[in-house]
Formats: C-alpha cells, structure tokens, sequence
C-alpha cells in the first residue's frame, strides 16, 4: 500500500568539498517539501552535505539496460579519446 | 539505589525544568525506533529523539555543576524519582497514533523554537550557548512537525479525525508551557530565565497558521492540567523512567 500511494524520490546531495550533487539514493514521501525533510534526515546525518535535491523517480529517463551493448561497447576499442598520449610536465603537480 | 533529589537553588530547578523536558520528550520518541510508520519517518524521529537527549545532557551536567554535589549527569538522570522530575505533563504524554505524537512535538516546538533563540541571550553563559545550539535543532523539529500535521489536518478524512482528536486530547496540556513561578520569576528579572509569556503570542500565530492550513480547528482553553513542574505528574513518567532508570538502579554504576 505504502508502495502505491507514497511516490519515490531520486536524491542527490551535494557534498561539503563536491562541485556537483550525486546521487546517494531513493525514498518515499507525499510530496516535495516531505521528500526534502526525509531526505536530510536520512542521508545527511553524518554531516554528508550542504545541498539537497530530490527528483521524483519517475521524472528519470533512463537507457535500457538490453542497450547496453549497442550504447556502450563501441566506444571499448576508441583508447585514443583518453587523455593518456602526452606527459604531464613535473611543474603541473597534481591534476 | 536511593533515589536522590536535586537543590531547590533556582538556577537548578530551572535547568533541570528544561532537562527534564528534552530527556522525557527524547525517551517517548525514541519508543518509535523501530516502529516508525515508514523508514524515513522512523530515521526522523529518531534523529529528534537524539538531538533532545543531546540537549538534556549539557543541561543536566550543568545543573549538576551549579549544584555542587558532585552529580553528573548520569545522576541527575537516573537517580530521581517521578517526583523529583520537573518536566510538564505534555511531554511524557503516551505516544498514540503517529497523529498523537506529531501533534505533542508542534505544540512543544512551537514553544520551544523561539524560546531557545530567546534563551540565547541570557545573562547565564552556559545557558546561553546551550540554547545556541537547540535553537537551530528545534527550528527544524517544528518545521518536521507542522508540515506533517498540515498533511494529516488536510489529508484523508481518517488523517483529519485522527489529527483533530490528537489536538484535542492534547490541548489541556498546553497551558502549562506558560506557566512561571517564583523559581522562574526571579531569574526571568535577573535576565537569565526567558519569560514564556512573552512567547505566547508567537507561539498562537505559529499555532493558528499552521492549524488553518491543516484545515484543523484550535481546541478552546478549557480546564488545563498543570504540576509537571513541581513534580506532580501523570500515571505515564513513572512508567518511562521503569524503563529509562532500572538498569542504573539494580545495578548501580554499571558501565559497558
């Protein structure tokens, strides 16, 4: 019953020290406004973040998991779109 | 053990008032652990039931300090008896419905939100940092509150009924938030205590607004309860601190 009338929520949570917001999970909840609270009282408990997002799950569009060969394996044998064919110069430090 | 009774110095009495508040308010919602009506409602009140009790302790180790009798904490905790607990009667009121409860935490926090910010600039230093940092805790358990109480008033009609007769059974308790005495009084002049009269007003706007939109009616001030304070109390405390007290009390300084 819980699982028909309460819709789902994607949360995103932007970390202390993180540029972008990532997902941590999922959740139910009425509405926005109750999606945000459950959101900080289950997923920012430990100090985890500064900012929140929820997202009802059914807004996702997600590929299909069948695509998977189609979308993702061509791109398998395409090393030379990775940034590994030059030296980094000792100066530059950490990247 | 035999139970113990804290000075009747002001400045104890009123910190122990506050104490006793949070733990016993903190002790009912932690009986939902476990039995929440869905897991993220059970995470969220079990998240307000630790900030509660992470209020009482700084108050208890403070009055404990005030006092000078070399009671930690611990002591002032689990050493007294049901009438030695200065607490009002609304927050060791029964869980009930999910309803029941919601309700008890809006009419307390409702209170409680301004009251710390409020305590914040008392003349007493401890007190004041302490209230610093419940503020920001109680905001938010008064927002947790009332958003659920605005969906139960406004949701089915089985959720209104529910949410109205909780406000109901709960009303007779409210006038005793307001209540000051001679304890109070004293410190209030010496800008240490915060005077909850001065609240009211807040606290009915608060009320009344959130009321309105839960589309719930505000029950008439009718006979109130009082005696939490001074240590009369309903049948209910000395059932929690059966539970909160025995292990101290069969097995006195007992650690793991």
């Amino acid at each position: 019953m819980t699982e028909r009338n309460i819709p789902l929520w994607e949360v995103f949570i932007r970390s202390r020290n993180g540029l972008a917001h990532k997902h941590v999970g999922s959740l139910h909840a009425a509405d926005a406004e109750m999606a945000l609270q459950a959101a900080r009282d289950v997923y920012t408990r430990r100090g985890e973040g500064l900012s929140i997002w929820v997202v009802p799950s059914s807004a996702i569009v997600a590929s299909d998991p069948s695509d998977k060969d189609v979308l993702f394996e061509p791109t398998a044998s395409k090393v030379y779109r990775h940034p590994t064919f030059y030296e980094v110069p000792d100066e530059v430090g950490h990247m | 053990m035999t139970a113990i009774a804290a000075a009747d110095t002001p400045l104890v009495q009123y910190t122990l008032r506050l104490a006793d508040n949070a733990l016993v308010l903190g002790h009912r919602l932690s009986e939902w652990c476990g039995h929440g009506p869905m897991l993220e409602e059970d995470i969220a009140l079990a998240n307000i039931a630790l900030d509660l009790i992470g209020q009482a302790r700084p108050l208890y180790a403070y009055a404990g300090e005030v006092e000078g009798k070399g009671r930690d904490e611990d002591k002032l905790a689990y050493l007294r008896d049901a009438g030695q607990y200065r607490n009002v009667l609304l927050v060791e009121q029964p869980n009930g419905d999910f309803a029941v409860t919601i309700a008890r935490q809006f009419l307390y926090s409702a209170l409680m939100a301004p009251f710390w910010r409020a305590l914040a600039g008392s003349g007493d230093e401890t007190l004041s940092a302490i209230a610093a940092k419940a503020e920001k805790e109680a905001a938010y358990h008064l927002r947790h509150a009332a958003e659920w109480l605005i969906r139960l008033g406004d949701g089915t009609a089985e959720s209104h009924a529910r949410a109205q007769d909780a406000l109901d059974e709960l009303w007779m308790y409210t006038g005793e938030l307001f209540e000051t005495d001679a304890i109070e009084r004293g410190l209030i002049e010496r800008g240490v205590a915060v005077d909850p009269q001065a609240l009211r007003a807040e606290w009915d706007e608060t009320v009344d607004g959130v009321l309105a939109e839960a589309t719930l009616k505000r029950p008439p001030d009718a006979w109130m309860q009082t005696g939490g304070r001074t240590g009369r109390h309903s049948e209910h405390l000395g059932f929690i601190l059966a539970d909160l007290q025995f292990l101290q009390r069969a097995y006195p300084g007992a650690t793991w």
